[in-house]
């Protein structure tokens, strides 16, 4: 077993671990933690499946931004209410029952078909590449990608805002 | 049988658990999250010797969508929050005051 094998099998670990912790733990906090170690054992799988740009930005959108937006989503709610925020859990037999049917289902789809290939180099220079086709090929979608970003990000900031709720 | 997708199967009904069990909106969108990486893992996956690097493309333009949900959606649980002092999902039943 080679050492990117190696590395390979312990990021996936750590990731399946964490995600199976996200769904064991009671605690909100715990369970933000939990997806930060999810998501950077997740860009380090991306890295050894040679996209480097996708690993730099699961860490730098991931880990950096939506995480913060979680935590500080976490802490304002607990704020107000005054009390940490532990979550009881509800409908368990059934969400059982779709999760292992569901997971059941793709392992044994995915199992039928050979995929037979060694993770290998890509030729060239990936992020190299990457930048061309992000300018060339998909400079649509990337425009699009922005413009949505942009009206997203206000929408929350009007919608989270207590300004325009108290005029009224 | 390729453990990545093992790996990936085994995120999505994480997340899909976490959506149907947790009461309460945070735990939702954070087992939402889990099920896009779980998509996202696919992708990068079956990507790995293509050199137009599509999938990549499609694993990026997917996390700029969930960011764009991740805080609109985070933005009306604070609000939600705010009025009516629960983040239950299955309390918020009205919509006017």
């Amino acid at each position: 077993m080679s050492l990117i094998s190696l590395a390979l099998y312990i990021f996936e670990a750590l990731a399946g671990a964490a995600a199976l912790g996200i769904l064991l733990v009671r605690n909100v906090f715990h369970a933000a933690l939990l997806l930060i170690v999810c998501l950077i054992s997740l860009a380090g799988v991306f890295v050894i499946y040679n996209a480097e740009f996708i690993a730099v930005t699961q860490i730098l959108v991931y880990a950096g931004g939506v995480l913060v937006l979680i935590v500080f989503g976490i802490m304002l709610s607990s704020r107000i209410a005054g009390k940490p925020l532990v979550v009881t859990n509800q409908y368990v037999l059934p969400a059982s029952l779709a999760g292992i049917l569901s997971a059941g289902i793709l392992i044994k789809l995915f199992s039928e078909q050979p995929f037979a290939q060694q993770p290998g180099a890509l030729p060239g220079n990936p992020m190299n590449q990457t930048g061309i086709a992000l300018m060339r090929d998909y400079v649509l979608p990337f425009e699009i990608a922005g413009i949505l970003l942009l009206i997203a990000l206000i929408g929350a900031a009007v919608t989270a805002s207590s300004f325009y709720s108290k005029k009224q | 049988m390729e453990h990545t997708l093992i790996l990936s199967s085994i995120l999505f009904a994480a997340g899909l658990m976490t959506v149907i069990v947790k009461r309460n909106a945070i735990m939702v969108l954070i087992g939402i999250e889990l099920m896009l990486n779980a998509a996202n893992l696919n992708l990068v996956f079956f990507n790995r010797n293509n050199p137009a690097l599509s999938g990549h493309f499609f694993a990026l333009f997917v996390i700029v969508v969930a960011v764009c949900e991740a805080a609109v959606g985070l933005a009306i649980v604070l609000r939600v929050y705010k009025y009516y002092q629960t983040s239950i999902p299955d309390q918020l039943t009205e919509l006017k005051d």
